[in-house]
Order: structure tokens, then sequence, then C-alpha cells
């Protein structure tokens, strides 16, 4: 198993009675809420935390990209990533936006990626998504052709990072008469790519063909969900003939550690219920606006989903639904190992800072993490490996 | 009141579905985001002295969703086709919100067909500074308490059940409109440029408390379509037809008159 370290960069200093006023802490809550002296704190802090990640022995660090919202602070995660890419010289990075259909010329986020791949010496992961719902409200992009625009943006930078240049793009979308890539991506013939989503039947059947055979990432879902769409792509990979492996699939889950069960409800709680409560906190018509999904998934995802739109999860509920790991070490160990026989990821994104969590505590949880839950399940990892 | 025939006609390989009633001059109803599934009162009413024709259009209730359908203009298109394959002729051209955008593309590109036209709560032009709500970000409890200016009918249609049926219908529907209409949202800039080329006589109808589309829009209409007369209804939210109904029926037919 490979261990990221996954960062949201939240507004830590929201204030989260004034949020309350608001449909959402996303596309509405006015950014007079936003204080640019926090916000330099707060970006620099962050920055410091996931390049704490590289000593504490992490195979790789993730940013991600949410627009207009005090839930992740990176809309242009680019620059955190070009950052990053700086500071670490061993960890991966993995940048897991962008959201291919906002963009009105894909061949930047070609170039961006390439950029990456090229500073880091091919440490980069490219992620690829749509976007949740709300972007397509602040953005102002038709959700009912995001999945039109998503498929044919990621053409285009496929192409553009595998063909020589230049070459005619003709699309519906996106039209070029000269695509042609300076720099090239380092790796060869792209940099993996990695798909994070909530579970879109259409999304998995896709990750799975096996012309790409992409990493799935299942974002914030409680276990059972984790386990159906784990699943689902086997099936899919299998239905088309190839064989996935634990490397094809990944679970990214927000995290809290501490030297006991009961320390680390009590200083994960206010932290944890401000994540669901408030952060996350958004109406179905913004999270899933027409379009966005097809009736059929529309369907299973509110389903799934159903649980977290309700803005009264307790720690205790989230906990028990395994969308958040909370507990000593070895509660976590055992968890995590547990999941991990039972559903068979191969790459584990925890969120080691979440919502309002103070940078104190926040490198506790990462300390505490990687020496006694990570080293200890790699250790052990070889024996789980034979036992197969 | 009178039973519509309800069939269905393949109209630019198009399924579509189709309520018509009544005799008379012809009287093409443009429905607007919310569809038109069912047989309302005022096409009866109207029926009385028209040949009406409600079709669902393309993408909408119980019609196909067609693959060359990316924006209004298409439906626009669809529509000249869908007149000219059933000969239709003087026809009055009725269009609410999104019908209203949609009669007037069909208008500005081919006028031949039609005889009257009349725009209620019509989408398709911008008014700076006055943005239509967010529709979208409405839910469908909130879409119903907000389109109409009686909250007591509100919630009446509210309380009404709603069958699965329904239910996949307004969700179909909510996903063609943001199709059609999401951005530019609710209308056309080319429209604007061309819309003054309409020449022909116009009623623009308006209920004084729309909160989807201000009743400033009229106005914007009026100064639009040359001789284009305006009539707002009191007490009346984006609805009229539904609001308002025996007003609604009574402008038509005092319009469609008119010589």
């Amino acid at each position: 198993m490979q261990f990221f370290l996954f960062h949201l960069m939240p507004y830590a200093d929201l204030d989260l009675a004034a949020s309350d006023k608001y449909k959402s802490a996303w596309v509405t809550l006015p950014n007079s809420y936003y204080d640019p002296r926090k916000g330099h704190e707060l970006y620099n802090r962050y920055l410091d935390e996931l390049e704490m990640a590289e000593p504490l022995g992490f195979d790789g660090i993730c940013v991600n990209e949410h627009h207009s919202n005090a839930y992740g602070l990176m809309p242009q995660p680019g620059v955190l990533a070009g950052a990053l890419s700086r500071r670490t010289k061993k960890v991966k990075i993995a940048l897991l936006g962008r959201a291919l259909p906002l963009v009105n010329n894909p061949v930047t986020i070609a170039e961006e990626f390439a950029i990456l791949d090229n500073i880091t010496g091919g440490r980069f992961i490219a992620g690829f998504v749509r976007g949740i719902g709300a972007e397509y409200f602040s953005w102002n992009v038709n959700p009912a052709f995001s999945h039109e625009r998503f498929h044919e943006a990621h053409d285009l930078i496929i192409q553009a990072w595998t063909k020589t240049g230049p070459f005619a793009f003709e699309g519906k979308h996106y039209n070029f008469n000269y695509v042609n890539l300076w720099p090239r991506p380092f790796q060869n013939p792209h940099p993996p790519v990695w798909i994070p989503s909530q579970g879109s039947t259409e999304t998995i059947e896709w990750a799975a063909h096996p012309s790409r055979r992409y990493t799935y990432l299942q974002t914030f879902s409680p276990v059972a969900a984790l386990a159906k769409y784990m699943q689902q792509y086997r099936d899919s990979a299998e239905r088309q003939g190839w064989q996935a492996t634990s490397d094809h699939l990944g679970w990214s889950v927000p995290c809290y550690v501490a030297e006991t069960d009961e320390i680390a409800m009590r200083e994960a709680r206010p932290h944890a219920e401000a994540f669901y409560q408030k952060f996350l906190r958004m109406p179905p018509e913004m999270l899933l606006p027409p379009g966005y999904l097809s009736l059929q998934s529309m369907q299973g995802v509110l389903r799934a989903k159903a649980q977290m739109q309700s803005g009264e999860k307790s720690l205790e509920a989230v906990m028990e639904s395994g969308m958040f790991l909370c507990g000593s070490a070895a509660t976590v160990r055992d968890k995590i190992l547990h999941f991990q026989k039972e559903i068979g990821f191969g790459k584990l994104l925890t969120m080691l800072q979440f919502a309002t969590l103070p940078h104190e505590l926040a490198v506790k949880n990462m300390t505490i993490y990687a020496n006694e839950v990570m080293e200890p399940i790699r250790k052990a990892q070889p024996a789980l490996a034979a036992a197969k | 009141m009178s039973e519509p025939k309800i069939y269905f006609e393949t109209v630019e390989g198009c399924k579509t579905s189709i309520m018509r009633a009544g005799s008379g001059a012809p009287l093409l109803f443009l429905h607007g985001a919310n569809g038109a599934s069912r047989w309302a009162p005022f096409m009866a009413e109207l029926a009385k002295s028209f040949d009406v024709i409600v079709p669902e259009h393309p993408g909408f209730g119980r019609s196909d969703m067609p693959d060359w359908l990316d924006n209004v203009g298409d439906m626009a298109n669809f529509y000249l086709s869908f007149m000219k394959q059933f000969d239709l002729k003087d026809v009055t051209l009725v269009g609410t919100s999104m019908g209203g955008w949609i009669a007037s593309e069909i208008a500005v590109r081919d006028q031949s067909r039609l005889r009257k036209l009349v725009l209620v709560a019509s989408a398709g032009l911008r008014l700076k500074g006055v943005p239509p709500a967010d529709l979208f970000l409405w839910s469908q409890e909130e879409l119903t308490r907000n389109l109409f200016h009686d909250k007591a009918l509100a919630e009446r249609l509210l309380a009404m059940p709603v069958s699965p049926e329904d239910s996949d219908i307004a969700v179909r529907n909510r996903v063609t409109t943001a199709r059609l209409a999401w951005n530019p949202r609710l209308y056309n800039p080319d429209l604007e440029k061309w819309i003054h080329r309409l020449d022909l006589p116009t009623l623009v109808l308006w209920g004084r408390q729309d909160a989807l589309l201000p009743v400033a829009y009229a106005e914007r209409f009026r100064e639009a379509i040359k001789g284009a007369k305006v009539q707002i209804f009191e007490d009346c939210g984006h609805l009229p037809h539904s609001e308002k109904s025996p007003e609604f029926v009574a402008a038509i037919r005092q319009f469609a008159g008119e010589a």
C-alpha cells in the first residue's frame, strides 16, 4: 500500500456562525469573511504541513481544486504544486484537480502538468475531475455539457502529451489548428492519471477502460459505498478483459490519530464536526446541478450521499460509517488493515488536517500517523502480500 | 373540459409528444422550463376559439432527446420544420418563459407561417443590472413557491401527490433547460442583435410579481419589438396562464381578434 498526505487547505478561520446564515460555505458565502492576512498565514502553514510529509516517510502529497468556497483554498492548484515541487525531492506530487470541463482551453492544463512533471523529474501524478456541482455555478459552466467536455478535454490533453506536434484537434467544444506542447511531459508516455470521483457509474466505467486503466479514487464516502464502487471498477475491468489490481484503487479519507481513542475523539470532535456540518454543507441543487450526472447515477449518488447532506453529522456517525477514521494508532491501524483486506485498495490518501484543526494538532496527528500507523503497516505489508 | 388528442409525431428525427384540441385558426403553444405534460384549463378554454397545438419540446416530457439539440436556435429550427411538416399557416404563436424565447427565435428566422406572436414572461433577452433569479439553485419546492404570487395556490400544488413518472419528467425538464439556458443564462446575445427584424403584431404578457424574470423585462421586449403591446397582470407571478388563467385567455382572444 502507498501512503499519501492529502490537504484541502481550508479557510480554518471561518466564522462558523456567520456561514450558517448562507445556503452553503460554497458559491454564495461572501468573501468578506475571508481575511487575506489570515490567508497569508494559512497558505504558508499548509505548505509547511505538506512539506513535512517527505521527512515523515509518505510516498506522496496531494493538492486539489475547488472554487469560491471556504472548504478548500486551492482554486489554482498548480500554484501550490509548483511551490511544493521545489521544496520536496522524493515524494510524488498528485494534483487531484483539474476540473477539465471548467476550462475553455484544456491545453493550459496539459502545459501546466507538463511543467510540473519536468520540474519534479517525473514525480508528478495528474488528476482529472469534473469538479463538483458547485463549481458549475461559480464558473458558470453548463453542467449539461460536463461529460462531453470532460471526455473531449481529456482526449486533447493526452494527445498533446503523446502525439508529435504540431497537430490539429477537431472537437465539438475545443478546436485547435496547432497543438504543439512545449514542454513535453518528463514521464513517458505521460504522468500517471488518477480519477477522483464520488461514485459516478459513467466515470468508473470510463476509468476502467482497457485503453486507460486509470487509478480510481473514492473520496469522502461511507465504507459501504467505497466497497461497492471499487468492486464496480474491478467488475468493469473484468468485463472489458483485464484484471484490476489494488494499485488501480485508492481511498481518500480524513483521519485523526492520538495517544488514545478518547483523546483522539475529544481533540478531533469540533473540527471533524465542523468539516461535515459546516464546510461540506450544501443543498442538493448546488451539489448536483441538472445534467451533471445521468439520471441513473444521480439516483445512486443521492442515496449514497443522503447522509452527507444532512447537516447533523456527529463524530460518532461519521466514524460509524467509515467516513472518518479516528482513534489511537492501534485502532486506526486495525481499521485500515481491515478495510484494506475487505476492499483491496492500494493507495490510501489520508487528510490529516481538516476544517478548523489547528497546526499543532495537525502536526501531532501527522507524526503519530506516520510513525505508528503507516510505518507498522508498511512493515507488515510483505507478510500481507505473501499471505495472499 | 374537452379532451385533447394525445399522440406522437416524428419531426427532424425526434419523436415528439403532442396534445391537440379545438378548431379554428391554429394556436401553437410553446411551454416553458417546467414543460407541459398535462392538458391545462387555459388550454381547454383556448380550444373553444382555436385549434390548440401543445407539443412537448424535444428533450422535455415524453418527447425524445435528439442528438442535435444544443441550444435554443436548434429548437427554433425544429419548430420551423414542425410547422412546415404539418402545414400550419397563420399561426398564433404563444410562448411562455423559455417558450417565449423559442418563439422569438422562430419569428426572427422566418415569420412566413406566423400571424401573431404572444410572449408570456419571456426569456431570450438580457436586461443588464436585472439578472433573472437563479432557478437552478431552487429546489423543486422553492421553484413552485417562487413561481406563484398566490402562496396558497403554490401550497395546494405542493400538496398534490407526485407520481414517479412526474418526478422523472421534472428532472428531465431541468436537465434540458440547463442545456439550453445555463450560459448565457436565459438569453441569446444574437437574438438581442436581430430581434428588431421581427415584424409581427406582438403581445407581451407579464405578471407584476414575477420572481424569476422581473416585470422590467416586459419593457425590454416592448422596446425591442416595434409595435409590441404590453399587458401586466396584477397579483401574478411567473406563470400568468396558470395563475390568471381567465384574464390570460381573454387577453389572447382579444389580441387574436384584432385586425
